[in-house]
């Protein structure tokens, strides 16, 4: 068995599709980027499950 | 029809536009004046940034910019049609149909603003969005086919990139930023009425109401002349603010004498003297006015390089 031929569209389009990939995958590179850059900046964060929140934990009632 | 125009019209209807097409639509050479400019706006601003929201917003300003040159090149394709200059632009060449291009600017503009303000605040992104406005709107649309100042208040939207990225840093807009706008919107006219006296672009066949047609040449001189003078005290009044210091005023004063000497020599010729030497004063101002704004805004970055060792400001 053998796989038909590329559709000559694929040939004329080619360049344009990979700038186009190439573009959204720069977009994603970048939004990730800036998602860990925002998300470090806030300082460390709590996780809410499973775990003893010592913010939330009454004065005197630790030991 | 001729052969060539059949097949640039079937390029476009098949939507076989490559990807430089979509990348011309975006004016890269203005985006790079953009780039550079919103960068220091960044850069000498009183607050650190991190890098990547640098990188970010730079490049989300420059993206709006992008799309403003593409609703641009929608409105004004008839005009670019009849330029010889702008007539291979993917538009008029049929490479890309108006509508492609109204869409591909509306989207990557709200793309820009949105990324903006996520990357930085809502304030630079709304001068953004108001900059994207305004060239589109404000002198595409109103302004560039009805009035011989076009060009003047147009060049507003070319100044607002500094302001944007000081905004980006600061969250604010301050005297700083405020004159390196100034600087940008006062340059232009001069900057843009030196290249008109020697493009001879075909303005009058295009309908755009340009200074030479509709003045004269004379009146274009004494314009580039009065410009330039008015330029002069917002370029060196920058240097006693906190972006400014010694080395910014003694560059700029070097500039300012330079471009206020060339603009002289531009005001004291005529078309005959002017069309004999092939416009050698005009051409030479046009390149130096170049030069007049990428060193301003090397002063500016030089000075904010000299503070973090102790030494620039005053």
């Amino acid at each position: 068995m053998s796989f038909p031929p590329d559709h000559e569209i694929y040939k004329r389009r080619f360049s344009r599709n990979i700038g186009l990939g190439l573009t959204l995958g720069a977009f994603v590179a970048v939004v990730f980027g800036l998602t860990v850059v925002k998300v470090t900046a806030t300082g460390p964060i709590e996780g809410y499950d499973h775990v003893v929140q010592p913010g939330l934990v009454p004065q005197g009632s630790a030991e | 029809m001729s052969d060539s125009s059949a097949f640039e019209q079937t390029a476009a209807q098949t939507g076989d536009a490559g990807f430089g097409d979509y990348v011309a639509l975006l004016k890269p050479r203005v985006m790079s004046l953009v780039v550079f400019t919103a960068l220091v706006g960044i850069l000498v601003a009183p607050v650190p940034v991190h890098p990547m929201v640098m990188l970010a917003s730079i490049l989300f300003i420059a993206l709006g910019a992008g799309a403003s040159g593409s609703l641009n090149m929608w409105w004004d394709a008839d005009i670019d049609a009849v330029m010889k200059r702008t007539r291979k632009r993917p538009v008029p060449a049929g490479m890309v149909t108006g509508g492609e291009a109204l869409g591909f600017g509306l989207s990557l503009s709200g793309i820009a603003v949105v990324m903006l303000w996520l990357s930085s605040n809502l304030l630079a992104a709304g001068l953004l969005a108001f900059t994207i406005f305004f060239y589109a709107v404000v002198y595409s649309m109103w302004l560039k086919r009805l009035t011989p100042q076009n060009i003047v208040i147009g060049g507003a939207a070319g100044a607002f990139p500094p302001m944007i990225g000081w905004a980006v840093a600061t969250g604010g807009v301050s005297i700083e930023s405020v004159l390196m706008f100034a600087l940008i919107f006062m340059w232009t006219p001069p900057h843009f009425w030196a290249l008109a006296l020697f493009m001879k672009e075909d303005y009058h066949a295009a309908g755009v109401p340009m200074l030479t047609v509709t003045h004269g040449r004379k009146s274009t001189r004494t314009h580039v002349l009065i410009y330039t003078i008015l330029l002069v005290p917002v370029a060196i009044g920058a240097a006693f603010t906190s972006i400014g210091g010694p080395v910014y005023l003694v560059i700029s004063g070097l500039l300012n004498a330079g471009f206020l000497y060339g603009a002289w020599r531009i005001w004291q010729r005529d078309e005959t003297v002017a069309e004999a030497d092939g416009y050698k004063v005009e051409k030479q101002v046009f390149r130096f006015s170049l030069y007049y704004l990428f060193l301003h805004f090397g002063a500016f970055l030089l000075e904010a390089a000299l503070k973090s060792f102790d030494l620039g400001g005053w």
